[in-house]
């Protein structure tokens, strides 16, 4: 199980806790992960990843494992701890305005 | 007995007032959606407890939600909330606001240094749903077009004959940004819309969408190139009383207009306002020559005139204004009025509600000769609507 930390307004979009575990099968990538985020709660579909493009919206950021992952392909894999479900992966809100 | 619900949109969530018919007592909900942008909230003619609601963000983007009991729940429509998803490609996409680039190219518009620049959906301003039917609604979106839902909000599809116009590379954004905010449906034709764009103008439809003109003769705005320019003028807010279609207000940037013949000609009507710049105008639900505005400093100072709160009346259909201030503050008050944050209610005597960006709404029940503050402290508001339940 892959575990997906959310910020808190995706969170009540969503109607879901801080975190999620999703089950995603292997590659794990941000592309799989999304996907299945996307699929258990669709109505995170566009509120991450623009509708058409599938490309990040610009004021979020993808970490894992200490790493900010938010430019590396969609298609790379990501940590293994992070598809043993060892750490979350994070999307996070960019800290902007007020 | 009849009530009213007054939905107001703020900078950061929503609150509903509720009051019986005698708009003494009030009950607040809120804040729902809080820490979002709600930047309007629109009940159903045809069915008061079908409320559509804009919610947006700079990092999320564009939601769309929506209540059938009347704003006690809410939910992004095509996917419930706790209901797990059906398994297959969704058949729903609430906040997908595409423009239909097949129909009508995408074109570039006139950015604030005249250089062209692409057209990019940013957010939904206004909602307006359908006369008749409560599964239909428009929406108003920046960059400037209309959506259309048939289906409560699960689906849009762009009207691309107002984009396609042909004139879109002479639009250009005003300070809030290059929004379609107002959206007027005849209640007499149902091919017939108006809608009025931040600075493009306004354009009326006769075919039910498919083409528009623009509609903008008599409009004289100083600070454009040609000052009597067939586009560009920065309309700020269009009202019409649903029982006299086709006389129509507006307040542009500078002037307090009115047309007489749906549009086609414009004729200023600013009379003795001590500023004729503002943003809100409406018209008295049962008088359909009284008419509403808040005149506003200037566009240097979005602020009211000489530290006074006041609604200016006139029931003369313009030129002739008197200053409505009881119960309104009348030093120190620096606030602003937007373009959606003022509404009429159609009981008798009429309701009059505005909101302000220093998070008062206030509601005159008696025309507006008086008026109180149903609450003082939320966040700036972006905009009010009334409902009147029977």
């Amino acid at each position: 199980m892959v575990r997906v930390t959310l910020p808190y307004h995706l969170r009540t979009l969503a109607h879901a806790e801080a975190e999620v575990t999703l089950e995603v099968s292997n590659p794990v990538t941000q592309r799989s992960v999304l996907d299945a985020l996307e699929s258990r709660y669709p109505m995170l579909r566009g509120a991450i990843r623009d509708h058409d493009t599938q490309q990040r919206r610009a004021f979020l950021r993808f970490f894992a494992c200490e790493e900010d992952l938010s430019h590396e392909s969609p298609d790379a894999l990501l940590p293994e701890a992070v598809a043993s479900g060892k750490e979350p992966f994070i999307v996070i809100g960019a800290i902007a305005g007020g | 007995m009849s009530s009213v619900r007054v939905l107001v949109g703020t900078r950061k969530g929503a609150f509903i007032l509720t009051s019986d018919g005698k708009r003494e007592k009030w009950e607040v909900s809120g804040p729902h959606f809080a820490g979002w942008e709600m930047y309007h909230l629109k009940g159903s003619p045809s069915d008061p407890n079908r409320i559509y609601a804009s919610q947006t963000s700079g990092w999320f983007g564009q939601i769309v939600q929506r209540s059938d009991d009347g704003g006690k729940t809410w939910h992004q429509p095509g996917t419930p909330a706790g209901q797990p998803p059906e398994p297959g490609p969704p058949k729903s996409a609430s906040n997908k606001f595409a423009y239909d680039a097949a129909a009508a190219p995408l074109t570039t518009h006139q950015w604030y240094d005249g250089t062209q620049h692409p057209w990019e959906f940013k957010r939904v301003w206004h909602l307006e749903p359908s006369l008749t039917d409560s599964d239909t609604v428009y929406a108003g979106v920046e960059d400037a077009a209309i959506f259309r839902s048939t289906d409560g909000g699960e689906n849009w599809q762009e009207l691309p004959g107002l984009r396609g116009h042909g004139t879109g590379p002479k639009w250009q954004p005003g300070a809030g940004g290059m929004c379609l905010h107002t959206i007027i449906l005849d209640p007499s034709n149902p091919k017939r819309m108006w809608i009025a764009i931040s600075a493009a103008g306004a354009f009326r439809t006769d075919d039910g969408g498919k083409s528009w003109k623009p509609i903008n003769r008599g409009l004289k705005s100083q600070y454009i190139p040609d000052p009597n320019a067939e586009i560009g003028h920065c309309v700020h807010h269009i009202a019409m009383n649903p029982k006299r279609p086709g006389v129509l207000f507006m307040q542009k940037h500078w002037d307090v207009m009115r047309s007489d013949d749906a549009g086609d000609n414009w004729k200023e009507v600013s009379g003795n306002l001590p500023t004729d710049f503002g943003f809100v105008i409406d018209v008295h639900a049962h008088e359909p020559e009284t008419i509403y505005v808040l005149p506003i400093k200037s566009d240097s100072e979005h602020f009211v005139h000489e530290g006074k709160l006041r609604v200016f009346r006139s029931k003369s259909g313009g030129n002739e204004w008197e200053p409505l201030t009881k119960g309104l503050p009348q030093k120190d008050c620096y606030v602003n009025v937007l373009r959606d944050a003022m509404a009429v209610d159609s009981l008798d005597k009429c309701g009059i509600y505005f909101g302000t960006t220093g998070g008062q709404v206030y509601a005159s029940a008696d025309a507006g000769d008086s008026w109180n503050p149903i609450v003082r402290d939320l966040p700036a508001v972006l905009s009010v609507e009334v409902q009147t339940l029977k």
